[in-house]
């Protein structure tokens, strides 16, 4: 508080300084003149009063300049501290550049991951009051985060008494067509109230009406920003204008369109992460499908908390709806959970971990910057100390001294922030350019990314604490060695030895965080292979993949033999083109996420309600042989099993283990929950499990039905190629163009591609690079601070090794002088690292796939990586020591 | 620090207050001239000059401050918030700067005194000693 006072005293003489020094004036005339009237009463002259009162009052200038230093912050001093510095770092440049080099790099890390955390974990949604959105869905036992029923949905919207507004949301793609032909634009159907939820104004028209009845009420568009621009040329009179989505070509397709009215516009910074890039939003469709059976899932939850509600009481009343709903629909709800959890959690939770994880090594990257830039300034306070005691016998106070090193390490600081942060704003531009566009997608937030306020002013503390750090070094240094001592020509010896004790600390300190960093960058770099060569159960390469959307709307029985025959048609076409060996549908490519599953029953067995949740795939025939997947027992299905067939079904290893342990599984059958007839399906064969899962993940217990059996106008076909698998797939979209230019295509890719460039395999790649990079910064800044070391060491030592050599110690001896001196060192700070890395591996071990952080070939590997480059930085000083001619160093003496 | 003798005394310099005339660098029990100033300003608001007088004079002209560095310190003390200054007129009818001791002054007069009784005690007892 009083320091406050004293600061706000300050500043107001800071703004007075003209009258200030008038008025001081003014008071010591005035005092002099008193001063030489008392002497003239007691019998002086006035001039002899005046010279005498002069001389009682001292040096008035002085004084004047003494209480002005006492009030004012001194801003001619540090002009010329700042002056002094600059000058010092210009007659240094190579000092200067390596210091402003080596902690810009470090600064240029922790701010531009730092701007990753910003844009991703504080401030992620762009939202008003975001603190109140929560996702909200289902949960079962296999999966924390299910997605909703609308059954469910409307009961729940019923029922709470936690959100002021409780939307859903679910993805539909359409078929548009274009000039170009048909394509297919990825959309969102959301129920009314979902922009208001969220809280986003539109930029121009209306939002969806709330009071409509979605089953009559006339279609209805909103259009993202983005799509306004490009499909529409960002017309102004677009509200009120029609779009036909439902694709086809010709007049026996026009029963499958639909014209739905543009209502509004989105505002360009909209964005929601779940959807990527929807162009169309339109109400939930309620009239069909999924929405009328309450055990059907496919939405998702968004609602707003209200006033005062946390997010822990209004989870804990959502499951006491959800058990409720459980008693009463125990068919569909058994199992059935809830689960409540911030948006803004929900959304980064992907990216929080690796985030963290690079912002803990961006700050070690740092660490070992600082250490290193401290111990240069050690180096240098050392050859300076002559110049410092010349200064502090010359009258220099300690404050002004320590002002001056102040004002050095501020202006080190500057330089090397600003280097920083310009490098950190040209990562800032280019690190989201390597990540994929599909990821980019889900990571809306990314595009808000920047120096805004909050990255700078982490910038600024970062900046700051380094200016401490190097202004406490040298300062410590100076009160350590008496300031007399520079003076003397003793530095030679004693002071030499402080400066190694502690330069040696420090870089044994290096070395250390050197090993964290290279474990850390070692084991992820190990997860990453692992992940790659995970165990997929088919041969993903010359595998090219792309998604297909045939018009199609209805799904009487006449549609699904039109499906299947255009299915065929468009097999048998592609199957023709040079290079292709096989062709196959899928609706989930594999690799891609459990989930699209089924609830199973077993014929003949006992059932008491439970829900026996597997994946459930519809593949062509040629699918498996396509894949080349693993026949364990059994048949593949044949192209002629079609819905006039009885229902067959192959099951893989997990299935089979899971639910026929020590039976053979073929010629069982499994049905729906009510065994209806229809569904009934006869195992026919086993596969080897297929990766399904994303690549971290097990795939769960899997059932695979013909396409032929429920064929669907969206899936993904699969063509294997004898060459290159990329260069059909021109062919391949030019002939299904051929046969329907209503057909729409997309995400035309290859298997390999496709699995490297899948969240899981980009989040391992990104991680493992960015701290492999780090590790490999860290890994040159410790082995040159040790090279610094073992340097100044041996230019210390030459006397002694001189007189060594003189006396007759080999030069096999010198080495080893030296290099034991480096091997302590490094064997120090390999054992604090190597004690630092287990505790550190195991904080990301969330990242850490097939490896454990103790592993131990990494932690090996990583020593002997660090022991090489160490021995090789130290080995040229031993040269240089081993080198010394004995007569040339007495000599100098 | 040498007090052997009375000589060695009157060399001894008390900030730029001095016992006798002759002391070069202040170095020596910094802020007994603040204590001193403190000290006087409780009988009532003065001017510089009237501070300098009056050490000098209640002191039998044994304290004669370098009348200057007076306000260096004054310009120290008001910054702490010890002591006040506002403008009034002089007994020569001119304006002057009079300083007038604060609440805060006054606490921390009661500080310093005490500090100063404590070690002049502790020399006592060593001169009576030695």
């Amino acid at each position: 508080m009083s320091s406050v006072l004293h600061l706000l005293r300050k500043l107001g003489f800071l703004f007075r300084r003209n009258q200030y020094s008038n008025e001081l004036e003014e008071e010591m005339a005035h005092h002099r003149e008193l001063a030489q009237r008392r002497l003239v009463s007691e019998g002086m002259t006035a001039e002899e009063a005046r010279y005498a009162a002069q001389r009682q009052f001292g040096n008035s200038l002085r004084m004047k300049e003494q209480s002005r230093e006492t009030v004012t912050f001194q801003l001619e001093t540090a002009f010329q501290d700042l002056r002094y510095a600059l000058r010092q770092l210009r007659n240094k440049p190579g000092f200067a550049a390596t210091a402003i080099l080596v902690l810009g790099l470090g600064i240029c890390a922790s701010v531009a991951i730092f701007a990753f955390v910003d844009a991703a974990l504080l401030k992620p949604l762009p939202y008003p009051d975001p603190a109140r959105l929560v996702e909200v869905t289902e949960s079962i036992p296999m999966l924390p985060r299910a997605d909703l029923s609308y059954l469910d949905y409307l009961d729940w919207k019923r029922l709470n008494t936690v959100f002021s507004s409780f939307d859903v949301y679910t993805g539909a793609s359409n078929l548009l067509r274009t000039p170009t032909g048909t394509e297919m634009v990825s959309g969102e159907e959301v129920t009314a109230g979902f922009f208001r939820t969220l809280g986003v104004k539109l930029l121009m028209g209306h939002d969806f009406d709330p009071t409509a009845d979605p089953k009559t009420a006339q279609r209805t568009v909103i259009l993202s920003y983005a799509s306004w621009k490009k499909r529409f040329g960002g017309r102004k009179d677009i509200v009120g204008q029609t779009i036909t989505s439902g694709g086809g070509s010709d007049a026996s397709d026009s029963g499958l369109q639909a014209t739905s009215t543009i209502i509004g516009v989105l505002p360009q910074d909209f964005h929601f992460a779940f959807a990527g890039n929807a162009e169309f939003w339109s109400p939930l469709d309620v009239s069909m499908g999924c929405t009328l059976r309450r055990g059907c899932h496919n939405l998702r939850g968004v609602a707003r908390l209200k006033e005062g509600v946390t997010v822990q009481s209004a989870s804990a009343q959502m499951k006491t709806i959800a058990a409720d709903l459980e008693k009463q629909y125990p068919d569909s709800n058994r199992g059935q959970g809830a689960v409540v959890a911030s948006l803004s959690e929900v959304i980064a939770r992907n990216v929080r971990n690796v985030l963290l994880v690079l912002l803990g090594g961006a700050g070690l990257l740092l660490l070992i910057a600082c250490t290193n830039v401290s111990s240069l300034l050690l180096v240098r306070s050392e050859g300076r100390k002559r110049e410092i005691a010349i200064r502090g016998a010359l009258g220099a106070s300690q404050t002004r001294l320590v002002g001056q090193f102040i004002t050095e390490s501020l202006v080190l600081v500057a330089a090397a922030a600003a280097a920083g942060i310009g490098l950190a704003y040209l990562s800032i531009q280019l690190l989201p350019r390597l990540i994929p566009p599909e990821s980019l997608e889900e990571m809306p937030y990314l595009n808000g990314m920047g120096l805004n306020w909050r990255v700078l002013a982490f910038a600024a503390a970062v900046g700051l604490l380094a200016a401490l750090l190097f202004t406490l070094t040298p300062v410590a240094r100076v009160r350590w060695a008496r300031l007399q001592e520079g003076l003397t020509e003793a530095s030679r010896g004693s002071a030499g030895t402080t400066w190694r004790r502690l330069g040696a600390n420090l870089v044994v300190l290096e070395l250390g965080i050197a090993i964290v960093l290279l474990a850390g960058a070692g084991l992820l770099g190990r997860s990453l292979h692992r992940l790659l060569h995970v165990e997929l159960g088919f041969q993903p390469d010359h595998l090219a993949m792309l998604e297909i959307a045939m018009p199609n709307r209805h799904m009487s029985d006449a549609d699904n033999e039109r499906l299947v025959a255009l299915d065929r048609q468009l097999i048998a076409r592609v199957s023709s083109l040079p290079g292709v060996v096989s062709v196959a549908a899928s609706m989930q490519p594999p690799v891609t996420s459990n989930g699209n599953t089924a609830w199973i029953r077993f014929v003949g067995r006992p059932y008491n309600g439970e829900h026996n949740e597997v994946n459930q795939r519809d593949v062509s025939s040629e699918f498996f042989s396509t894949v080349k997947a693993k026949l364990l027992r059994g048949r593949y299905f044949s192209d002629a099993e079609d819905s006039s067939k009885p229902g067959v079904v192959i099951i893989n290893q997990a299935l089979a283990r899971k639910y026929f342990p020590g039976e053979d599984p073929l010629g069982k059958k499994i049905g729906d929950l009510e065994l209806s007839p229809k569904s009934l399906a006869e195992i026919i064969g086993v596969v080897d499990d297929i990766r399904e899962s994303s690549l971290d993940t097990e795939t769960w217990p899997t059932i695979y039905q013909p396409y032929n059996q429920s064929p669907d106008s969206y899936f993904s076909l699969l063509v294997r190629t004898s060459g290159d698998e990329n260069s059909v797939l021109p062919e391949v979209v030019k002939a299904i163009h051929q046969i329907n230019s209503g057909i729409a295509t997309r995400n035309e890719t290859t298997m390999l591609a496709a699995i490297n460039n899948s969240p899981t395999a980009y989040i391992h790649r990104s991680s493992a690079w960015l701290v492999g990079g780090f590790a490999a910064l860290a890994l040159l800044l410790s082995v040159v601070g040790l090279y610094g070391v073992i340097a100044y060491s041996v230019n210390q030592r030459t006397r002694e090794i001189g007189v060594r050599m003189a006396l007759g110690a080999e030069r096999m001896a010198v080495y080893k002088l030296i290099l034991k001196e480096a091997g302590w060192l490094v064997l120090l700070g390999t054992a604090l690292g190597l004690l630092c890395a287990v505790p550190a591996g195991s904080l990301m071990r969330n990242l850490l796939f097939g490896v454990r952080a103790w592993d131990l070939p990494t932690l090996l590997s990583v020593a002997a990586i660090l022991a090489f480059s160490a021995m090789l930085a130290s080995y040229l000083p031993a040269r240089r020591a081993a080198s010394v001619n004995p007569v040339d160093v007495l000599r100098a003496e | 620090m040498c007090l052997g003798s009375q000589r060695a005394l009157d060399s001894l310099s008390l900030g730029n207050l001095y016992i006798s005339a002759m002391a070069k660098r202040p170095e020596l029990l910094p802020g007994t001239l603040d204590l001193l100033i403190l000290k006087t300003l409780t009988r009532a608001p003065l001017h510089g000059y009237g501070i300098a007088l009056a050490i000098k004079q209640v002191s039998d002209d044994v304290l004669v401050v370098e009348e200057g560095s007076l306000y260096p310190a004054l310009q120290r003390l008001l910054l702490k918030g010890w002591l006040k200054a506002e403008w009034k007129l002089s007994e020569t009818n001119r304006r002057a700067r009079y300083y007038t001791l604060t609440t805060a002054g006054r606490k921390q007069l009661g500080i310093e005194l005490s500090t100063y009784e404590l070690i002049t005690s502790a020399i006592g007892r060593v001169l009576q000693k030695a």
